[in-house]
């Protein structure tokens, strides 16, 4: 059961990939791995921890406000995630900048939210954010290589290939939509594949 | 604080700095509602709206309550509590007070909450920045809401337009629909990066 999960959150329903959520983190972090490692993990931790608390108080919450007290859950782990990273990983925490406390309004999270803990009992909610999670991260991950290559030559701030003339867009903003529409035409046409057999 | 500055904040928010294209915010409404022109024209200006009035009331909370109570702390969840419920609020107030830009906005709300560009918008008012190096004043943090909110619509309506004469070019099968947006998307980037070379902030 949980490799058929797994298979659901990193390939069938891949969120940044398949689902296209959460592009605005996904985007802007993935200039290096180290980045994109740390957002992914970041976003998993917030992901299992805010679809257990909901998972668990989802009988409490009345119907019409359910949204915001969604979002106060997300934003309290989102706090300690600040906290944490300022204390313990100020370089990290420097270079993802804004976007942690932005983790707050990717959709990924409180996507989940209302379409998963809010139904389901708290076993199944912990195992759904954390494929889901690894399937943000795995994603982030891809992108960062690519970007991090063929944009600086290096790969986790190590020397890659030598004599090879990085092309420095990938690093910056126009290279990560190219990025992100070749993985996605990648993943697609491999899709198509599969349905034509 | 002069004039001067005022324009520099606009035009690094509109141009140099563009929230879409240049800090991948509000990506979700960009690729989500640049399919049709009419409705990325409503779409922007109701993110203008709410992002000058939510750069107006996060910064009288940052610094009337959480600067002077030593709870900035608490800064992202505050902020995204008081973004929601100004968001429901807005609405009412205009389908109380003018239907009519109810009729052309009220679609676009309850998507805005959810909106990175306005939590953004917000974190970045209460941040150091670097063209004044430190947190913008009342009257800069309005302007840079109106402007970051004229470069999102500014964006968004030149994909719109590219957008809709895309539908009928032939695109290679797996780069149909998103992945050829994201394409259109980074071109534009690169053409905007071109206003990098203004230089504003020294």
């Amino acid at each position: 059961m949980i490799g058929a999960e797994l298979k659901r959150g990193i390939v069938t329903e891949n969120p940044i990939l398949i689902l296209a959520l959460g592009l605005c983190p996904s985007l802007a972090v993935s200039t290096s791995l180290v980045n994109g490692l740390g957002m992914g993990l970041a976003a998993t931790f917030v992901l299992v921890a805010s679809n257990i608390i909901i998972s668990l108080v989802k009988g409490f919450i009345p119907e019409k406000v359910r949204i915001p007290c969604f979002i106060v859950v997300i934003a309290t782990f989102v706090t300690i995630v600040q906290l944490v990273m300022k204390a313990y990983l100020p370089e990290l925490n420097a270079s993802l900048g804004i976007f942690v406390p932005l983790i707050v309004v990717n959709c990924v999270i409180l996507g989940r939210a209302e379409a998963f803990a809010s139904k389901n009992n708290l076993f199944r909610s912990l195992i759904d954010g954390l494929v889901m999670g690894l399937g943000f991260t795995v994603a982030l991950c891809i992108l960062s290589v690519f970007r991090e290559v063929l944009g600086s030559n290096k790969l986790l701030g190590l020397k890659f290939l030598p004599g090879f003339q990085p092309m420095s867009v990938f690093i910056l903003a126009p290279g990560g939509f190219l990025t992100i529409a070749f993985v996605m035409g990648i993943v697609n046409y491999v899709r198509q594949k599969k349905e034509a057999k | 604080m002069s004039a001067i500055s005022l324009i520099q904040i606009s035009i690094g928010a509109i141009l140099i700095n563009n929230f879409v294209l240049m800090k991948f915010l509000g990506l979700c409404p960009f690729f989500g509602v640049s399919k049709r022109l009419s409705s990325a024209v409503g779409m922007g200006m109701a993110v203008v709206f709410v992002m000058t009035v939510a750069s107006m009331i996060t910064w009288i909370i940052q610094n009337a309550l959480l600067v002077p109570l030593e709870l900035a702390y608490l800064q992202t969840i505050v902020f995204i509590l008081v973004i929601a419920a100004l968001v429901q609020l807005v609405e009412m107030i205009l389908q109380k007070f003018s239907p009519s830009l109810y009729e052309a906005l009220g679609i676009f709300l309850p998507l805005i909450t959810t909106n990175c560009a306005i939590l953004g918008v917000a974190l970045l008012n209460a941040g150091i920045n670097a063209l004044t190096a430190r947190p913008y004043t009342f009257l800069e943090a309005i302007v840079s809401g109106i402007a970051s909110g004229i470069g999102f619509t500014l964006a968004l309506v030149l994909m719109a337009g590219i957008r809709e004469k895309l539908e009928l070019a032939d695109v290679p099968g797996p780069l149909k629909g998103l992945p050829v947006a994201f394409v259109t998307a980074g071109l534009m980037a690169i053409a905007f990066l071109g206003f990098s070379g203004f230089d504003f902030f020294r």
